[in-house]
């Protein structure tokens, strides 16, 4: 069973405190960026490993300034989903134990996974299925 | 005697990788180390991040088939199919049973040769070179088999969405009968040579203990987690393919140590030989394919179907947005969940051990780093 | 190496020098290719056909070829896999740091230009080439074990055709 749930995000540390004896296992933590809405939509992919529910949480965070509450606390394993989507977006995660780059090297500028990210060198490959 | 109280000591800094023997890729671990014993540690990785998750977004559906062979490249058919699976799930394509179990059986046959290399590799870092020579023995033959299909040996590009590449020819059934059936006498040439080897199970007994509420907390996936002694596994809890009708059992382990994580990956080559078996032997006839625009456009929405590779859960988030491309590919592999405990899991142990608990954990920095 | 070359150049001009020459050449040519051990150091999916090369069926050592994990050890690098923005200042430390005469093998579509991850990769290196020299090129995606082999016979080649008076 799939539940979603869409939270602000003062909510979430709340929420999670909630929930986390049921939704004890992290599956993933991930962003998606929506430049038209001007958001960042959050995304907590959480399971049961009791009765194999699926909990997806989502919250939208304002595009200029994305920062959300850290729920390494909670969920360990968030710890280092937080610091990809840190790293790949730029969303700030206050309270986090060790916020850093994770997989681009440390001086690397900019957040790409953003959709109006661009690199000089970059070749966009040409469209062969329309 | 006085004087070596007063002596000045300092912890000294040690990194490991990127370019090192048992780091299997290019993994970084800066090891802190108070004379032997190592006191804090924090892997570095991204060293092979390529940006797939961008790539794909301009992409078509069928063009991302290819990279998912190489993200757990031991296992390309494992990401093969999460993928396509995934798009299946969006699109409401279903696939004919002959490509279900075809999938099956290429998933099983792969996971077979990914922990052999696994076994191989990890008995060469604890200084045991003959099991390196017979893993990969074994592993040629199922390459063998790979290739008279898919024509390759590593990376496949094999699943289509809504069935299979190619179909099985008879020579292939007849070639994968007979080594399972050859294959079950090999598992137990490696067992005598590791499981009761006293110079391994040193290395591995009570080394690198997981504890089962710890190995959940950090998102542990596959033997990783069911070393730890939680019966959790994609292909029994979210039946995908014809998974649910087979019997296979699932091995656990108890402690949740080196030998445990050893013993599980050794235990689950039989249960996947017995999946072959089962599988090639209920193979339906029928059409491997079913038609599929080539330019595919699923309807907007999301979807992620598990899977199990042979080191975990892997899947893909994909949000749509109604066109020929991803608006959203978000992979889960598990050697990033997996690797996420490592600093925990070698604090206290010597640095000699960290290659033997480094060699449980089966990372593959192609999945890591994506 | 630089005094030496000196050495053998002055050698070289003395009458009856260039017949020392060729037969010390072809001596230290014959040591180096058939001796060539190669730096332990994958980086991707090709790196497990290095493997598979080294291992049971293909079997490198019959060639001369002997994996060692310090590049101080070492003569041969074989560049199997994507290199990265954040990897390519490592494999340049690498090959810095291996003795002289060392080798590049360029193994996959990968390290010649990028490969796969040619276009919109943001991360990817368009082949090792930016980064260090390289000798040899064995293209496929992965190249198969054989075409590994094939490729440093290639080099041993070309090792054979060297001189001591230019490199
Ligand atoms: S060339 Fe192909 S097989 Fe080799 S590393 Fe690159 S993607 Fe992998």
């Amino acid at each position: 069973m799939t539940e979603e749930k869409k939270i602000s995000r003062e909510e979430l540390l709340a929420t999670g405190e909630n929930i986390k004896a049921q939704y004890n296992f992290l599956v993933f933590i991930t962003a998606v960026d929506y430049p038209e809405r001007n958001v960042i939509g959050m995304v907590y992919h959480l399971r049961s490993l009791g009765n194999r529910d699926t909990l997806i949480i989502k919250i939208d965070l304002p595009r200029e300034k994305p920062e959300i509450a850290s729920v390494a606390g909670i969920w360990p394993a968030a710890e280092w989903h937080e610091r990809e989507v840190f790293d790949l977006f730029g969303v700030n995660f206050l309270g986090h134990p060790d916020l850093r780059r994770i997989l681009l090297p440390p001086d690397w500028e900019g957040s790409p996974l953003r959709k109006d990210y661009t690199k000089p060198g970059v070749i966009k490959r040409p469209e062969t299925i329309k | 005697m006085n004087d070596l109280k007063n002596l000045k000591t300092e912890e000294y800094f040690l990194s490991m990788g990127p370019q090192h023997p048992s780091t299997h890729g290019v993994l970084r671990l800066i090891l802190k180390l108070d004379g032997e014993i190592v006191t804090g540690a924090t892997p570095d990785i991204g060293y092979l991040h390529r940006g797939l998750e961008k790539i794909a977004e301009n992409r078509a559906y069928i063009q991302i088939i290819p990279f998912t062979d190489r993200l757990d490249y031991l296992s390309s058919m494992s990401g093969n199919l999460a993928f396509v699976l995934t798009v299946e799930k969006l699109a409401g394509i279903a696939p004919p049973p002959r490509a279900e179990y075809i999938r099956v059986i290429m998933a099983e046959l792969n996971r077979l040769a990914s922990h052999l290399i696994w076994l191989g590799t990890f008995s060469l870092d604890l200084g045991a070179v003959t099991p390196f020579l017979y893993c990969f023995r074994e592993r040629e033959k199922i390459l063998d088999l790979f290739e008279m299909i898919t024509g390759s040996r590593l990376t496949y590009n094999y699943m289509r969405i809504g069935g299979v590449a190619a179909d099985l020819s008879a020579q292939f059934i007849k070639d994968a009968a007979a080594f399972i059936q050859d294959f079950k006498f090999r598992v137990a040439e490696y067992e005598a040579l590791l499981t009761q080897n006293p110079i391994f199970l040193a290395r591995t007994k009570n080394v690198g203990i997981i504890k089962a509420d710890k190995a959940i907390a950090y998102g542990l996936t596959g033997p990783m987690l069911r070393a730890s002694g939680i019966s959790r596994d994609n292909r029994r809890d979210f039946p995908y393919a014809i998974y649910d009708k087979l019997s296979f059992d699932i091995p656990a382990g108890t402690v949740g140590d080196c030998w445990d994580r050893y013993a599980v990956r050794v235990r689950e080559m039989r249960e996947s030989a017995k999946i072959v078996e089962q599988a090639l032997s209920g193979l339906p006839e029928g059409n491997f394919k079913t038609k599929v625009p080539l330019s595919l456009k699923p309807p907007a929405g999301e979807s992620y179907a598990p899977v199990e590779s042979p080191r975990g859960e892997i899947g893909f988030y994909l949000v749509s947005n109604g066109t020929a491309k991803p608006y959203r590919l978000k992979i889960r592999t598990p050697s990033f969940c997996n690797l996420s405990i490592i600093s925990h899991v070698i604090k206290g142990w010597k640095v000699a051990d960290v290659v033997a608990i480094l060699g449980t954990f089966d990372v593959v920095l192609g999945e890591i780093d994506r | 190496m630089d005094l030496a070359q000196d050495v053998f150049r002055y050698v070289e001009k003395m009458p009856g020098g260039n017949l020392i020459l060729t037969t010390t050449d072809s001596l230290f040519n014959w040591a180096k290719a058939n001796s060539l051990w190669y730096l332990l150091f994958g980086l991707k999916c090709c790196a497990i056909e290095m493997m598979a090369a080294g291992a049971s069926r293909y079997d490198l050592d019959r060639l001369g070829l002997m994996f060692r994990a310090s590049p101080r050890q070492t003569d041969l690098m074989i560049v199997a896999g994507t290199v990265t923005a954040k990897m390519a200042p490592r494999i340049r430390t690498l090959w810095e740091q291996m003795a002289e005469p060392r080798y590049v093998i360029a193994m996959g579509s990968c390290a010649i230009t990028g490969g796969a991850f040619f276009y919109d990769s943001y991360a990817a290196i368009k082949g090792v080439d930016e980064v260090i020299p390289v000798d040899v090129y064995i293209p496929g995606c992965p190249p198969r074990p054989e075409a590994l082999i094939e490729g440093i016979l290639k080099l041993q080649e070309k090792i054979k055709k060297e001189s001591l008076t230019k490199r």
